[in-house]
C-alpha cells in the first residue's frame, strides 16, 4: 500500500480528516525549507505538498507567486528539488510528500526523466496544474510506470460528464480546488463543498481533500467534517514571507491549530 | 488556380482533434478552464458552420474595418534593392496593408472575430492582455462597439513606455489593469488575464490576442487572420497573373504571419519568411527570437518553442518591439519551423531600426516597429532573387505608436 493510501486510512480510521499543507520549495531559501518541511511535520501535517517553483505561476495568488520568485532568486532548482525531497524522505520515512507544480519545469527533461527523479527521491505524487486529462500522455503514464500517484484536480467546473476523465488514471487522492478562481483568496461557501464532495465521493473511492481558500482553524474543522483531506497553503506560505529564515517555529504552532481543529471532529464524532 | 488549394497530404489541415500541430499546440490550462474551452471550441465550430457568424463577420470586415486592405506595389523601394543587387537582381516588392485597417493594425481582424464569439456565447464581460497596447486597443474598440465591457491586461513597465496607447484604451471606455508580477511585460499580463479569467469563467470571455494560447485559440485566431492572406492571393493573381514568389511577415506570437501564410501553405512554390525579434543579437541574452534561440516547452496552454534555462523556467524576453517582446510563439509556427515549410530568421533591433527609417522614407509609409522587422529581410531577401519574382511584405501596423521609442533609440528629442 501507498504511503499516500495508508495515510488517508489511519485518518480515516481515527475519525478525522488528513491535514494536507503546502509550502514553496526553496522559499525563503533552499537551506530553510528543510526546517520548514520539519515543522510541519512536527506541527502534526499528515502529508506534504512540496511546491516547485516556476517564473510563471498562472493559477496561483500574489502569496503563492511572491514565494516562488523567493525561492527562485534564492537559487532553488530542480536538483535542489530533489535534493530537499530525498532528505525528507529519509528523516520522515512515514509522511506522504507531494510535487506540486507547473507542466514545464516537469517535462522539460522528458517525463521519464522526471518521474525516475521522483521514485528515486521518495516522491509519493505528482499534482501537475496545467496538465489536464486532455494531455494525460505528457506525464501520466511515466508517472504511473514509475509507481508515482498522479494526483487529479476536481473544480467547480469540472462537471458529471467530465468527471470520469479527470478520476481516470489518477490515484493517492483527489484535490477538489473548492473554488473556481487562483490559490490564497476566496473561501467557497460550506454548503457547496458539501455538494461537491458528496457528489465526488459517489463518483470514486479516492479520498478527497479540499483546499483553495483555507485559512483557519475553523474553516478547515469545518471542511474536515464532510471531506477526508483539508489542504492548506497561501496561510503557510504568509506566515514564511512574514517571518522568513525564523518561520519554523510560526509554522509549527500554526499548523498544530489546524490539526488540534481536525482533532476536535475526532472527538465531536 | 485561383483559390487555395487543400492537398491529400495538406498542410492546412491542422491542428488534429486534440488541437495539435504535430507535438505542438494542445490544451496545458488548469481544469477550471478546460470545461470553458471545450465550449469554445463548440461553439466555434458551430459558428464557422453559420453563414450568418460568416455574413456578420464579413460585413464588419468590410464597413467597420475597411476592408479589403489594398496590395500595394513599392516602387521606390524595389528600385532601392535593385540598384544595391547584382544586375538583374531585386525582386519586385509588394505591401499588403494591414497598417491600413481601422486602429492601424491587423489585430482587429481577430477582435472582431473573437468578440462575435463572445456574445455567441452569452458572456458580458471581455478580457485581454497586450504588450504593446494595440491589442487591447483593439480589444477596447470591438467592446465599445458591441457595449461590453473589458479589462485590459497591462504590464506596468508596458503602461510607462506606451502611454498614447494606454490612454487610448482608457477613451475607448476601457479598464487598464497595471501588472505588477514577473517582469511586469506581456507574459505576465498573460498570466494575470488567466488569473482572472479562471476565476470569472461564468461571465467572462478571454479575447487571446495572438495565434497562442490552449487550442482552440491558435486555430480560431489564425482563420480569423487569414483573411489577410486570401485577399493577398486574389491581389495577387489580379495584379500580376500569379501567386507570389515570396512572402515576409514578422512573428512575436505570430498573428499576422500565420494569417498571411496559412492560405498559401499547399503551394510549393511560394516561399515564407517569418522574422523573429533577436534584440541586441542572438548570442546575447536580450533577444525574443524563441524558434533560432529557445527549445520545446509549455506556457499559457500550449507547447511551442520558449526561452527557458535548463530547469524549464522562462526567462526574459527583449526587443525593441513591445509587440515581439515574448518568450514564446504560436505553436503553428514551431510546427512550420520543425517542418521546414516556413524559413525563420532573426532581425535584431539595428535592424529594425534601419528598415524603418528606410520605408517612412522611400515610400512615405511609417510601419510599426514590429513590421520594421518584417521590411527588414528584404535586404537580403529581395536583393538574392532575380527583377521578375515577386515579395509580399505584410505591413501588419502603423508606426505612430512607436515614434517616441524610435526617437529614443536614435538620440532625437521629441
Amino acid at each position: 500500500m501507498s504511503r499516500l493510501t495508508s495515510t488517508f486510512a489511519r485518518t480515516r480510521a481515527e475519525g478525522r480528516a488528513a491535514l494536507v499543507t503546502f509550502v514553496t520549495g526553496g522559499d525563503p531559501t533552499p537551506a530553510d525549507t528543510v526546517s520548514v518541511l520539519d515543522a510541519l511535520v512536527a506541527g502534526g501535517a499528515d502529508v506534504i505538498e512540496l511546491g516547485m517553483p516556476f517564473t510563471d505561476p498562472m493559477a496561483d495568488g500574489q502569496a503563492i507567486q511572491s514565494a516562488n520568485l523567493r525561492a527562485l532568486a534564492a537559487g532553488i532548482s530542480t536538483a535542489k528539488i530533489f535534493e530537499i525531497a530525498t532528505a525528507f524522505r529519509a528523516r520522515h520515512p512515514e509522511t506522504p510528500l507531494v510535487l506540486m507544480g507547473y507542466a514545464n519545469p516537469m517535462t522539460i527533461r522528458g517525463a521519464d526523466w522526471f518521474a525516475g527523479e521522483c521514485a528515486k527521491a521518495g516522491v509519493d505524487g505528482v499534482i501537475c496544474v496545467d496538465i489536464p486529462p486532455e494531455e494525460d500522455a505528457e506525464l501520466g503514464p511515466a508517472l504511473r510506470g514509475a509507481g508515482v500517484s498522479l494526483i487529479r484536480l476536481a473544480t467547480p467546473t469540472t462537471d458529471a460528464a467530465r468527471l470520469p476523465a479527470v478520476l481516470e488514471g489518477a490515484s493517492g487522492f483527489l484535490y477538489y480546488v473548492s473554488v473556481a478562481g487562483i490559490t490564497g483568496l476566496q473561501q467557497a461557501a460550506q454548503t457547496s463543498i458539501e455538494a461537491a464532495v458528496a457528489k465526488l465521493k459517489a463518483a470514486t473511492d479516492l479520498p478527497i481533500a479540499v483546499g483553495f481558500g483555507v485559512r483557519t482553524p475553523e474553516q478547515a474543522a469545518a471542511i474536515g467534517a464532510v471531506a477526508d483531506g483539508v489542504v492548506v497553503g497561501s496561510a503557510i506560505v504568509d506566515l514564511i514571507a512574514k517571518h522568513g529564515a525564523d518561520a519554523a517555529g510560526p509554522v509549527r504552532d500554526f499548523v498544530a491549530t489546524l490539526r488540534a481543529a481536525l482533532n476536535e471532529r475526532e472527538k465531536a464524532a | 488556380m485561383t483559390a487555395a488549394t487543400t492537398l491529400p497530404n495538406s498542410l492546412r489541415a491542422l491542428p488534429d482533434e486534440r488541437g495539435h500541430f504535430g507535438q505542438f499546440g494542445g490544451r496545458y490550462v488548469a481544469e477550471t478552464l478546460m470545461p470553458l474551452i471545450l465550449d469554445l471550441e463548440r461553439e466555434y465550430r458551430a459558428a464557422k458552420e453559420d453563414p450568418a457568424f460568416e455574413a456578420e463577420f464579413n460585413g464588419l470586415m468590410t464597413h467597420y474595418v475597411g476592408r479589403p486592405s489594398p496590395l500595394y506595389y513599392a516602387e521606390r523601394l524595389t528600385a532601392y534593392y535593385r540598384e544595391r543587387a547584382k544586375p538583374g537582381f531585386g525582386a519586385k516588392i509588394y505591401f499588403k496593408r494591414e497598417e491600413l485597417n481601422h486602429t492601424g493594425a491587423h489585430k482587429i481582424n481577430n477582435c472582431i472575430g473573437q468578440i462575435l464569439l463572445a456574445i455567441r456565447m452569452g458572456k458580458t464581460r471581455i478580457i485581454a492582455e497586450t504588450g504593446a497596447g494595440q491589442h487591447g486597443v483593439a480589444t477596447a474598440t470591438v467592446c465599445a462597439r458591441f457595449g461590453l465591457p473589458c479589462t485590459i491586461f497591462m504590464g506596468a513597465k508596458d503602461i510607462e513606455r506606451q502611454q498614447p496607447n494606454v490612454f487610448r484604451m482608457k477613451l475607448l471606455g476601457a479598464e487598464v489593469r497595471p501588472v505588477t508580477s514577473g517582469s511586469q511585460s506581456l507574459k505576465d499580463a498573460m498570466n494575470e488575464a488567466l488569473r482572472d479569467w479562471v476565476a470569472t469563467v461564468e461571465n467572462t470571455f478571454y479575447i487571446i490576442g495572438t495565434a497562442a494560447g490552449p487550442h482552440p485559440y491558435p486555430e480560431l485566431v489564425r482563420d480569423f487572420q487569414s483573411v489577410i492572406g486570401k485577399e493577398t492571393r486574389e491581389q495577387m493573381l489580379a495584379a500580376e497573373g500569379r501567386l507570389p514568389d515570396l512572402l515576409i511577415a514578422a512573428v512575436g506570437g505570430g498573428s499576422n504571419a500565420i494569417g498571411m501564410f496559412h492560405p498559401f501553405l499547399d503551394d510549393p512554390d511560394v516561399a515564407m519568411v517569418g522574422t523573429e525579434a533577436a534584440g541586441h543579437g542572438i548570442d546575447t541574452d536580450k533577444h525574443a527570437a524563441s524558434l533560432t534561440g529557445g527549445k520545446p516547452g509549455i506556457l499559457h496552454g500550449n507547447k511551442t518553442y520558449l526561452l527557458q534555462d535548463e530547469d524549464g523556467q522562462i526567462t526574459e524576453a527583449h526587443s525593441i518591439s513591445a509587440g515581439l517582446d515574448y518568450p514564446g510563439i504560436g505553436p503553428e509556427h514551431s510546427w512550420l519551423h520543425e517542418s521546414g515549410r516556413v524559413r525563420y530568421v532573426p532581425i535584431t533591433d539595428v535592424q529594425a531600426l534601419d528598415a524603418f527609417q528606410l520605408c517612412s522614407q522611400q515610400e512615405g509609409i511609417i510601419p510599426a516597429l514590429e513590421s520594421a522587422h518584417a521590411l527588414a529581410a528584404l535586404e537580403s531577401e529581395a536583393t538574392a532573387l532575380p527583377q521578375d519574382k515577386l515579395i509580399v511584405v505584410n505591413v501588419s501596423g502603423r508606426g505612430d505608436k512607436d515614434i517616441f521609442t524610435v526617437a529614443q533609440a536614435l538620440g532625437a528629442k521629441i
